[in-house]
């Protein structure tokens, strides 16, 4: 099948168009070609309503949050905790209580290292991994299995880049002590099924970590039906700020964690001789937070839910199709990550060119795409290849930028191939 | 940003069919090179007569820019004293990082081709690479031996 022979789709109900006009910085020129943003796996761009939340709150309603009687303050604090509640809502946790902000998903990932996992870990102890973890999710295990003495375990994955779910259940066992797993890997955009994964080690009532930053901007989440203990994110891969993230955790477990860092905020009264804690959430959220972030989040969700999840997944699945076809017909190129259930991820080499060389051809050509190891260095190790480079599509990306891409990606090839 | 003036002919040849590649066993020295933001791992062998560098491999993977640079480095450092590395170092660091430096053809050779490079400053590491790893192998050779 040649290059110029995959029929571009039609998405139906689908006005791109519009979409794309409530996202400013897309309309620019870059080195003097229309930009083509295909780097959203790393970090996506935001509509004018989350700026525009984001303005206002710091135009109008800015003051401390949970500190004073005067009005802003009761402004900031409504908004602040009205996102909550939006959050809440998007993943359907069942309580508020349960939705700990934090910095972005490798802060959550840590909080429950430290929080939960150091306190109770002991030599013998085993945290199950996968291989095709980020590295947020493998380095705050390490750093635990260090202080603990617990042993890192690490299911394969395979040539496809699945999790082997037989190499799993050979791996689970009475030493496991917590499953730490990519609901989507970001290098590859395997979907994982975490549910099996789930249920299997709900037998054995071992608790299950999911890192969703990247499902969560893709897919939609439900925290109860997928059983899981902790589920980590970042608003800024969902249309949000940066700086902003969630752990959601169950609530009888964060109950029982000791806090993870002291200061303002969490706490009822200090005295010297005895400090009481405060409560959900509030216990896990030292100090000033980031108030714009949160504020900043719930416009992202709205956004969002305007459109629908499922119907900005099954977007992006035809984009993932119709690029995984084009960019595979190229020749030479060789597509790293090929599970049949696949986010919007497109990871890839080309014969003869370094990815990072791709990059910058790609880049004069106004299309953005990350290379090199996508913090995933075991992958790379496993693929045998030095870095990757990735097409990364969001629901504000189009066809006709796909088909830019290929030409570039072409383009590279004559120039170097 | 013209890629015509970071890919140029003599960047793309020595890319493809890179000089020197390989071990210089037994090597009077060597180094490791490794740019951790993109993956880039290259390694230089260099053997010594007395002060000057009689022999230069180096072997790796990476961008078309660095195995270039390391290909053209091995061309250039060959039958160099290392006051006259140090200086081409220089030289060329010069030319990799400063808009207005003058680049001095006579002088520089090949290597001259390696001024596109600043034009694309995401992309001067890759080139310079090589010449920190030829650094550290000569700074090795330089250390006393010991019999630890």
């Amino acid at each position: 099948m040649s290059a110029a022979s995959v029929p571009r789709p039609r998405a139906a109900n689908f006005d791109v168009a519009r979409i794309r006009r409530d996202f400013p910085i897309l309309d620019q020129q870059v080195n003097g070609k229309p930009l083509v943003y295909l780097d959203n796996a790393a970090s996506s761009q935001r509509p004018q309503s989350v700026i525009d939340a984001i303005d206002y709150y710091y135009a109008h309603d800015h003051a401390n949050v949970h500190r004073g009687v005067h009005t802003l303050s009761q402004r900031a604090t409504d908004a602040y905790e009205g996102a909550r509640e939006t959050i809440r809502g998007f993943i359907n946790a069942r309580s508020t209580k349960e939705i700990i902000y934090v910095r972005g998903t490798t802060e959550a990932i840590n909080l429950v290292a430290q929080s939960y996992a150091r306190p109770r870990f002991q030599p013998g102890d085993e945290i199950l991994i996968s291989a095709l973890e980020h590295h947020a999710n493998i380095v705050p295990w390490q750093l635990v299995c260090q202080q603990t003495g617990a042993q890192l375990k690490v299911i394969p994955i395979s040539q496809t880049g699945e999790v082997d779910f037989a190499a799993f259940e050979r791996l689970i066992g009475p030493r496991t002590r917590l499953l730490a797993l990519a609901h989507i890997s970001n290098a590859l955009g395997t979907i994982v099924p975490v549910a099996r994964f789930i249920a299997r080690a709900k037998e054995l009532k071992i608790p299950v970590l999911l890192d969703g930053a990247q499902a969560v901007p893709h897919s939609v989440v439900d925290v109860q039906a997928l059983d899981c203990d902790f589920y980590c994110f970042s608003a800024h891969k969902m249309i949000g700020p940066t700086g902003f993230g969630v752990l959601y955790g169950r609530e009888s477990l964060l109950d029982a964690m000791p806090p993870w860092q002291g200061g303002g905020d969490m706490i009822l009264s200090v005295t010297f001789e005895k400090t009481t804690y405060n409560q959900l959430p509030w216990k896990f959220e030292a100090g000033t937070p980031h108030i714009a972030g949160a504020i900043g989040t719930a416009a992202a969700i709205n956004y969002l839910q305007c459109i629908g999840m499922e119907r900005i997944a099954a977007y992006e699945h035809e984009l993932l199709d119709y690029a995984t076809a084009r960019v595979s017909s190229i020749p030479g190129v060789r597509i790293i990550g090929t599970s049949p259930q696949k986010a919007s991820v497109l990871s890839f080499t080309m014969v003869g060119i370094h990815p990072h060389d791709i990059g910058t051809i790609l880049d004069t050509e106004g299309v953005a795409v990350r290379t090199g190891h996508h913090c995933a260095m075991p992958v790379m190790d496993f693929f045998e290849v030095p870095a990757t480079a990735r097409a990364s599509m969001s629901f504000y990306n189009t066809f006709e930028e796909i088909d830019r891409l290929v030409a570039a990606l072409e383009h590279a090839r004559k120039l170097l191939g | 940003m013209d890629l015509k003036d970071l890919y140029r002919d003599v960047i793309v040849d020595h890319n493809r069919h890179p000089r020197n590649f390989g071990k210089l066993e037994p090597a009077d020295a060597h180094a490791d090179g490794f740019n951790p933001l993109c993956g880039d791992k290259l390694s230089i062998y260099v053997n010594l007569d007395g002060d000057r560098i009689r022999d230069a491999k180096f072997e790796g993977s990476g961008c078309a820019i660095s195995v270039a640079s390391a290909s053209l480095l091995t061309e250039a450092v060959k039958g160099k004293s290392r006051a006259e590395v140090q200086k081409l170092f220089d030289e060329v660091h010069t030319v990799l990082t400063q808009h207005d430096a003058n680049v001095d053809a006579a002088r520089l050779g090949k290597l001259a081709a390696l001024s596109g490079v600043r034009e694309f400053p995401a992309r001067v590491k890759c080139a310079s690479l090589c010449w920190h790893t030829l650094n550290a192998a000569l700074q090795r050779a330089s250390a006393p031996v010991t019999t630890e």
